[in-house]
């Protein structure tokens, strides 16, 4: 959050726009982002692309904090991005912020 | 806060699982303290004879090291014997004088060897084997001593003997029974046995009753004499006649024992703050002695613990390795056979097999297996499922790879593997690599190997292999993953629970699931979401709202994703039967969306490969073509023949046929995939003998098939019945495929159903009872009524957002 003046954030859309345990696709020349919201409405964004094998994250399924990879369900830790054990990796964390329902994210 | 203080009295294996099991499910409920006679952390027992015959050193057993217990914020006891429980003021004491309080005790004494009360049992010398302090004075002995005597030929002895004869001593077993591992083994295999142990330079001394131990003025053992006045030279001997539960500390506190502690089905003692585990406990009147059921146990002890308050444990089965390399036997149930019982034997003394399987109303109930094992984990999971087999008779002594192809490229012998074989061929992983993790990291369980190398994770077809090397690398201390076991992690309830909960809770979403079954998790996991979802449409159609987040992406966007992200569309074409007009439309949409691979799939069908999600919608529009549900589990497809109205061989019109029942079974969720096919007449050129419905065409009506796959391991449909008309296939298909969609487990195809409840009960379903064939077909007609094509539902606005990027405008 201490580069918020070199990074905008950008209006993607409204919590409800996000099904709940879901998330929304958004592109981005350099690479997709996912943006998932949990059963709490609380909103996370990571880069589409699983540490494993490059599956799309947005497709999978949300459970608590975690979302499983459609292509081989690893599991992803949606605020640290980091794989669950015993698989390791980490996708790439975007800040995001809900500010009176609607989604920012910061993408730079 | 104060957490409420557990403490443990026994630092071995039955007692420290508890805790593992409990740490796993109830982190911070409590303070836990163990207390520990031995001065080492929790070490595997069952590997004290592969130390004792210098296999192993004892650094590889310890299975929880001091570092474990530290960072667990438990505090540890070593050298410490607990001699007193005070009940009333709810604290032990042990024989130091520290003093501990609980709020709930958990006892895991184990047992103690049985002593034979002869004169000289308390020489110098004359020691039992138990523990790692008698492990390293055999071997201290073996150094400077010749003769050892091993009094009792069962597990343990042998293992103590064959131990000393590799350490350099003349090793004699005295045995009282007529023949070795006679609680293990029937007189042909306990024959073979001392066969080959005699060929290894052992000596048996059988049957023989020891009358006395001679000592010298040293005190020092000389010899061991028998009640036959004969006398063997010994300057060690180890008594291993027996173990007996060690219940005294529990007796002395005024708990009720009798052969062990008696303990509840949840574990409890007759004081319901004290809980009891492992060898010390007798549960329904038996004592186990092997670790496998102590397993079960803590398993369960730490749910009660955890205060979760289900699961109960209910006795187990028992099967018996023995751990001399090199020696392969293996038992299991009723070996001996007794009134009312079958054998199936097979005798190859001079090759040194001996194999006999014990039949009782249809069930296997034992086996005895020496000199070739292989299929030890195979018979022991039939016995335990209580499986029917008479399917199975015939090939069922030549094991598991006899009755077909395990679809591992026909490895099917762990035993034979080499380490750099491939094991799981999803994932690429090895023998070597699983053994390694089996050892390294102290795994018990088929589960538990799967999630730490992700072997048998995928298509499941390596599950016995892995099964076999789990067998192989623990002898006894294998746990066989049951069949009743939980649905994930997020619950300890079973399928079958789960389901039954719905059904007769009228349970209706997800949330009153979890609530009522109390689920660990907020909201379930991937694995049981799609099970809970099925669950409650099948139960409930109609009634139960289906949640596309708690659906795979194939069917929440009703399309099959790819490697790459994109999705393949492969539209209904039923019975396989197209027409130039739909052909167009395919061509076009090919060239419209750009299509990279467009395939006739194996279903009699036309898959376009490589649509981008954006396009689904629209591709769906152009074609104008129903879904094939292709992506879920669910009716699949039915493939035909040409059948009467063009073949010269046809004797039914199979292509309609196929187009009714595909239209009949339209959007029909099942447990797994769905798959049919009609054959107009026996040479069956669509391949109806693969399918979970086979239908084949006769002059005089149809044959009905049940229960085929053409996948992952290539089962043969069997024969249901036959029937006259084709509205009788349909209700007979239709009744099985309702019974397979009530009552199979999630991810069960209809093989893995039949095998569990058998074909008999199938056809005692379905076939004989009229009356409920009747309306097994009416609630499947009652759940598909109304159900709306999927991609028509989307071209029309459903789901909309699923299907839309977020476009950032920069």
């Amino acid at each position: 959050m201490n580069m918020q003046a070199e990074q905008p954030w950008v209006r993607i859309c409204t919590v409800e726009d996000i099904p709940q345990l879901g998330s929304r696709l958004v592109e981005r020349a350099s690479g997709n982002v996912a943006v998932f919201r949990t059963a709490s409405d609380t909103v996370f964004a990571l880069l589409d692309r699983c540490p494993h094998k490059a599956g799309p994250l947005s497709q999978g399924i949300v459970h608590g904090e975690t979302v499983t990879c459609p292509l081989h369900s690893w599991n992803i830790d949606l605020a640290s991005g980091e794989a669950k054990a015993p698989d390791v990796g980490c996708a790439r964390r975007f800040p995001v912020k809900v500010v009176d329902g609607e989604v920012f994210l910061s993408l730079s | 806060m104060n957490k409420p203080k557990l403490v443990v009295v026994g630092n071995g294996m039955a007692g420290i699982r508890t805790i593992e099991e409990l740490l796993t499910i109830a982190p911070d409920r409590y303070d836990i303290t163990v207390f520990g006679s031995e001065p080492h952390p929790n070490y595997n027992r069952i590997l004290l004879s592969p130390v004792l015959a210098g296999e192993q050193a004892f650094e590889d057993i310890i299975l929880n090291s001091l570092d474990w217990y530290a960072e667990n914020n438990i505090t540890l006891h070593t050298s410490k014997t607990i001699t007193r429980i005070d009940r009333m003021r709810r604290l032990v004491v042990a024989d130091d004088g520290t003093e501990v309080q609980y709020d709930r005790l958990l006892l895991a004494t184990g047992s103690t060897p049985f002593i034979l009360p002869v004169p000289g049992k308390d020489l110098k010398g004359v020691i039992t084997y138990r523990d790692i302090y008698d492990t390293e004075t055999m071997i201290e002995t073996a150094k400077v001593k010749k003769h050892a005597v091993v009094i009792g030929g069962g597990l343990l002895g042998l293992e103590a003997a064959n131990g000393l004869k590799l350490r350099g001593m003349a090793v004699s077993v005295v045995h009282l029974g007529d023949w070795l591992l006679d609680r293990q083994l029937d007189d042909t295999a306990g024959a073979l046995l001392r066969k080959s142990l005699e060929d290894r330079g052992l000596t048996f001394l059988m049957p023989k009753q020891t009358a006395e131990i001679v000592g010298n003025d040293l005190g020092e053992v000389t010899s061991v004499r028998f009640k036959d006045g004969d006398e063997v030279p010994a300057d060690l001997v180890v008594m291993a006649v027996g173990i007996r539960p060690n219940s005294s500390l529990a007796e002395s506190a005024g708990l009720h024992c009798d052969r062990g502690i008696k303990v509840s089905d949840t574990l409890q003692t007759f004081d319901p703050r004290i809980y009891a585990v492992g060898e010390c406990v007798n549960h329904r009147g038996v004592a186990y002695g092997l670790v496998a059921p102590l397993f079960e146990q803590a398993k369960v002890c730490a749910n009660h613990l955890a205060q979760h308050g289900i699961g109960q444990y209910k006795g187990s089965v028992l099967s018996t390795k023995l751990k001399v390399t090199g020696i392969d036997l293996f038992s299991a149930g009723d070996f001996m056979g007794s009134d009312g019982t079958e054998d199936i034997v097979l005798s190859d003394p001079a090759g040194g097999v001996y194999k006999k399987l014990v039949i009782k109303d249809d069930q296997l109930v034992g086996a005895c297996l020496y000199g070739d094992t292989t299929d030890g984990a195979w018979y022991f999971k039939l016995l335990r499922e209580g499986r029917k087999i008479n399917d199975l008779r015939e090939h069922i002594m030549f094991g598991e790879s006899a009755i077909g192809d395990s679809g591992v490229g026909g490895q099917s012998r762990a035993a034979a593997m080499q380490d750099s074989d491939e094991v799981c061929g999803c994932n690429g992983v090895c023998k070597g690599t699983i053994v390694k993790a089996i050892k390294d990291k102290g795994l018990f369980t088929v589960d538990d190997v799967k999630k730490q190398t992700k072997a048998a994770s995928s298509c499941g077809s390596c599950t016995g292999l892995v099964e076999q090397i789990l067998m192989n690398c623990l002898g006894s201390s294998f746990q066989e993953t049951p069949k009743t076991k939980a649905v994930c992690g997020c619950t300890d309830h079973t399928h079958a629970n789960v389901r039954k909960a719905i059904r007769e809770n009228h349970l209706l979403t997800h949330k009153e699931v979890y609530d009522f079954l109390e689920w660990r998790t907020p909201n379930g996991c991937a694995t049981c979401r799609p099970a809970v979802n099925y669950y409650l449409l099948s139960t409930w159609p109609h009634e139960a709202k289906d949640d596309p987040q708690s659906r795979f992406v194939n069917e929440r966007v009703h399309a099959n994703i790819q490697k790459d992200g994109t999705f393949s569309v492969i539209p209904q074409m039923k019975g396989g039967v197209t027409n130039s007009s739909e052909l167009r439309r395919i061509a076009d949409v090919a060239d419209k969306y750009q299509v990279p691979m467009v395939k006739v799939t194996g279903g009699q069908r036309i898959d376009l490969l490589g649509v981008k999600k954006e396009d689904l919608v629209n591709v769906w529009q152009d074609l104008g073509m129903q879904s094939g549900h292709a992506y879920g589990k669910s009716i699949r497809t039915v493939k035909t023949c040409v059948g009467s109205e063009f073949c010269r061989f046809g004797t039914q019109n199979s292509t309609q046929m196929g187009i009714d029942l595909e239209t009949m079974l339209a959007n029909m969720w099942s447990p797994h995939k769905v798959k049919l096919a009609v054959s107009g007449c026996p040479r069956n050129c669509a391949e109806a003998g693969i399918k979970d419905v086979g239908v084949i065409a006769v002059d005089s009506g149809w044959e009905l098939y049940v229960g085929g796959n053409g996948g992952i391991k290539t089962e043969v449909a069997q024969f249901l019945c036959k029937v006259k008309t084709a509205e009788e296939v349909k209700e007979y298909s239709g009744a099985f495929l309702q019974l397979y969609r009530e009552e199979a487990y999630y991810l069960d195809r209809t093989v893995h159903y039949i095998e569990r409840v058998g074909l008999d009960y199938i056809k005692a379903k379905v076939v004989e009872d009229a009356a409920n064939r009747r309306t097994l077909f009416e609630r499947l007609l009652y759940s598909l009524e109304g159900l709306p094509d999927p991609w028509a539902a989307r071209i029309a606005g459903a789901q909309k957002n699923e299907y839309i990027p977020i476009k950032v405008v920069a």
